[in-house]
């Protein structure tokens, strides 16, 4: 089938998409946007963390076709041009990332945060993030880089 | 000026939060083709039957290799025997199957949806046997443990236990664990016209390490694997799972020579818990004699993991009872059980990891029967010199980690009596352990060039698996060189560049560090030398040996520091694009005479290297103390973990950023290890009933309280130049005892079996 969706802001398309296939491999190996990783296939690590109609969703369980006429935001549209969002710059500066792995995907999730919550607390930050996993920081400097944003904003 | 000690944001940070850093899975590759592996869904018996003719003939389907056709592959040597595998045995070989998830097929398709669905069109028929499954059959010792024989012995414990005024006597149990980096393994193979290959890895396992290891099972001889090339600039993640030589990093490569074109095979998260090893389950046997003011007499230390037919990997859990205390009578044992559940590996902490949960209860425990304060226990036992080794510490500051540990987290604040600390409806409890880990140097080589415009690279062939090296070695290699750390580029991960062993056992920092340092100020005598032969320069006539960095890529008179030059003007008068120097850091001389990177894999005297530091006149050990206080819900017996300090002597910090990095992620590893992370087996069929995210628990940031590191950040004057120990492991040590002794605090009821949750508390 052919898909025809926005991704960060501009049209794209995709021919002989197979039914079964996810976002995310539409994504990764279709059009070219390997920012969004893919770890577990089953929406509990949330690497893979995208905005759907500014939604996020985990695209490793969205299928291809459902995205046809939608808009796709990935973490390689947040900047805008050279100019980093401030979640990402927030993520660099407090140390929040390691391997850098779960990054993309918890950038996406506190970006959406900050949108719907401008001063998030704590527990509001812990509860939006509590769906990506990440092995290497403890969380620490990544609930850091969230308030540092927050503030930023 | 100098970066070292500063907390220099990490390098790859930008790249990494942008989604541009490229992975190995992400690099785009033409005429890529895609690999799945087809696994055995029994642990042990035989294939009777394998029917691969409707996958051969589904859509887009290239290959299909099982034992019937794959091509022969040779029994890899294993890692500590100088080796590269754990697993010795290769895939596709025979119709035996040994373990659950032992690789069946090999699939090779146009798409990976492709291969996928192909390879579910394999019929397997089995003749099933019964496998052995849990650590309850004969057990064996060993031929080694960590390079060590398997039992140790220090006077006589047993007699001393015996005549001991007060003995604690208790067996502790861990479960499986597995790394589960958040980036599944990926393997690209390609070989070009002449007969070359180029692997694209997801490679904790040490890109030189690999090569060697790839020369080794596709029958290429050693002196032409230079013709093989190993690539990994970023890492998702490794903690020990990334290590070593599989059968999933040889069977691409395999496919790709037969189908004449690249092939990629990247794993389900599934297959990542058969595919890459795993911390064996341990059970523990602890027995401490001690006298009534509690003086250590006698420990005796009995820990069995699993073996297997396949390769041997024991968890070296009793080696740091060996070496923590003053304790006169210690005896020390590592014994295996055979179990059809493939070949364990290393994994963040081993050995120290569960070995210091069984101790560090065990001390505990005894603290309980002597009424004495568990710190007061273990600084009645303290060891100023090692005990093991009868030799002194190269430095050890535990005395300090203990006593600033205690004064931040509040530990005088301790009822002793279990069950008395309340938070309205939660029972508080204060528990505290021992921290020690035994991390290595490695052999590892670096080169330094100075370029025309005094920027400078640095070239060596470590991996990043996320710890920050490309950050810290460029802060060394710019405070040797006089430079800013932004004006040095740090580039690793490719038999390209000089060998490194792999960044494994914390070594990172101190065996890169030095070589990267030595090599610096090797490339900047060698501008210095430049210099003072010049008659335009400032420096001319000076002796080059006395001339110092200034900074700013300048070099002075040591005598005049308003005379100097620069890297650029050097380089320009001598008309010299670049310099360049090479230099290796823990290095035995025949390794230093044949490193060109292709060097032979000496391991096994390697490894008697670093366990024998400093010609065997110092001891070298990472220390650290953890206190941690736990908040447990009588009624639901749900165990939150409210606060933890943990205090470590690492020697000189590099970068506290980084470190702290290391240090937090380090005791999130020991909460999960506490209280959620297992990976069960099914009893009778061998299977594991949970290789998913959803069936082991990872902490998640809910999980995860304010954690107080502190780093006593005094440099070690012996253990290298650079002063700097290891960080990346320590801080997972005795985390999981110390929150197994807040428990028992809390509620007066010792869980001496891991993962701790309410059914040990409730029941």
């Amino acid at each position: 089938m052919r898909v025809t969706v926005t991704v960060n802001g501009e049209q794209r398309r995709a021919d002989d998409v197979w039914e079964g296939e996810s976002l995310l491999f539409l994504l990764r190996e279709r059009l070219g946007l390997p920012g969004s990783k893919n770890a577990c296939e089953q929406g509990e690590c949330g690497s893979c963390t995208v905005y759907l109609d500014d939604v996020p969703v985990c695209s490793c369980l969205v299928a291809a076709g459902q995205v046809q006429d939608r808009e796709v935001r990935t973490v390689e549209g947040l900047a805008e041009g050279d100019r980093l969002d401030p979640v990402q710059e927030a993520f660099v500066e407090a140390g929040a990332v390691q391997c850098g792995f779960c990054t993309p995907g918890l950038v996406v999730a506190a970006h959406d945060l900050l949108d719907r919550v401008p001063r998030p607390s704590d527990p509001e930050i812990r509860e939006a993030l509590a769906g990506n996993l990440c092995r290497c920081t403890g969380y620490e400097k990544i609930l850091d880089a969230v308030r540092l944003a927050a503030a930023r904003r | 000026m100098t970066s070292v000690g500063t907390p220099v944001p990490r390098v790859d940070g930008l790249l990494k939060a942008t989604g541009t850093a490229r992975y190995t899975a992400d690099i785009p590759f033409e005429d890529l083709t895609h690999a799945v592996l087809l696994q055995a869904t029994i642990a042990r018996g035989r294939i009777a039957s394998i029917d691969a003719s409707a996958a051969e003939a589904a859509p887009g389907v290239l290959l299909v290799l099982t034992h019937l056709n794959a091509p022969r592959l040779p029994r890899m040597r294993a890692f500590a025997k100088g080796g590269s595998a754990q697993q010795t045995v290769p895939a596709l070989q025979d119709d035996r199957v040994r373990f659950a998830g032992e690789t069946v097929a090999f699939v090779v398709a146009e798409s990976q949806e492709q291969a996928r669905y192909a390879a579910m069109l394999i019929s397997v028929e089995y003749d099933e046997e019964p496998p052995a499954v849990g650590l309850h059959g004969d057990a064996y010792p060993p031929a080694k443990v960590n390079g060590q024989p398997p039992d140790y012995r220090r006077g006589d414990a047993e007699r001393a236990l015996a005549d001991a005024a007060v003995t604690v006597e208790r067996t502790y149990r861990t479960p499986v664990h597995h790394h589960n980096p958040i980036e599944p393994p990926v393997t690209i193979a390609s070989w070009d016209d002449d007969g070359g290959l180029t692997v694209h890895e997801a490679a904790q396992g040490g890109v030189h390490m690999m090569r060697l290891g790839f020369a080794e099972a596709l029958g290429i001889p050693r002196r032409k694997a230079g013709s093989i090339r190993v690539v990994s600039k970023f890492l998702g993640g490794g903690f020990g799972g990334k290590g070593f030589m599989w059968p999933r990093n040889i069977l691409p490569a395999v496919a790709a020579r037969l189908l004449g074109r690249p092939v990629k095979l990247e794993l389900t998260r599934a297959q990542m818990y058969t595919s890459g090893g795993y911390r064996s389950e341990t059970v523990q046997r602890l027995r401490l004699g001690a006298d009534r003011d509690g003086r250590l007499g006698s420990i005796v230390h009995e820990s069995t993991s699993t073996g297997s037919d396949m390769g041997e990997f024991p968890e070296p859990c009793a080696q740091i009872t060996q070496m923590l205390y003053a304790c006169p009578n210690v005896t020390g044992t590592h014994r295996l059980v055979r179990q059809n559940v493939g070949v364990p590996t290393f994994t963040r902490a081993p050995g120290e990891g569960p070995g210091s949960f069984a101790l560090e209860s065990a001390l505990d425990e005894l603290a309980g029967e002597l009424s004495l304060d568990p710190l007061e226990l273990r600084l009645r036992n303290y060891a100023e010199t090692d005990p093991e080794h009868d030799r002194p510490w190269s430095s050890k500051g535990l005395r300090e980690c203990y006593s600033e540990g205690a004064e931040r987290f509040g530990w005088s604040a301790r009822n002793p009596e279990p069950g008395s600390m309340r938070d309205g409806r939660w029972l508080v409890g204060y528990g505290m352990a021992t921290a020690a880990y035994s991390s290595h140097t490695w052999p590892t080589f670096a080169r330094v060039r100075i370029r025309a415009d005094g920027t400078a690279v640095v070239r060596c062939a470590t991996t990043d698996i996320g710890t920050g090296t490309y950050t810290v070695m460029a802060q060394v290699a710019a405070d040797a060189l006089g430079v800013r750390p932004g004006d040095v580029t740090f580039e690793a991960g490719d038999t390209r560049y000089p060998f490194a062993f792999p960044p494994v056992s914390s070594s990172g920092a101190r065996s890169i560090g030095p070589a990267v340092r030595a090599a610096a100020l090797a490339v900047r005598t060698r501008v210095a030398r430049l210099a003072v032969k010049d008659r335009e320069s400032p420096l001319f006539g000076a002796d080059a040996a006395t001339v110092r960095a200034i900074g700013g890529g300048r070099l002075a008179r040591a005598d005049d520091p308003e005379r100097y030059d620069t890297f650029v003007d050097v380089l320009e008068r001598a008309g010299l694009g670049h310099v360049e120097e090479r230099k290796g850091y823990g290095v035995m001389p025949f390794l230093h005479s044949t490193a060109s990177g292709i060097a032979p894999w000496p391991v096994g005297p390697l490894l008697r290297v670093a366990t024998r530091p400093f010609a065997g006149r110092y001891s070298t050990y990472d220390f650290g103390a953890q206190f941690v206080e736990v908040r447990v819900d009588p009624d639901l017996g749900v165990v939150r973990v409210s606060r933890v300090v943990g205090v470590y002597d690492i020697g000189r910090v590099l970068n506290p950023r980084t470190a702290r990095n290391q240090a937090v992620g380090g005791i999130t590893w020991g909460i999960g290890m506490a209280l959620m992370e297992r990976t069960t087996t099914h009893p009778r069929l061998g299977k594991y009933t949970s290789p998913n995210l959803s069936g082991y628990l990872l902490p998640t940031n809910a999980d995860v309280p304010d954690i107080d590191v502190h780093f006593l950040d005094r440099p070690d004057p012996l253990v290298n130049p650079l002063g700097v120990k290891g960080v990346g492991e320590l801080p997972v040590v005795g985390v999981a005892a110390a929150i197994a002794n807040a428990v028992h605090h809390a509620t007066g009821k010792r869980v001496r079996s891991l993962p701790i949750g309410p059914a040990e508390l409730l029941g």
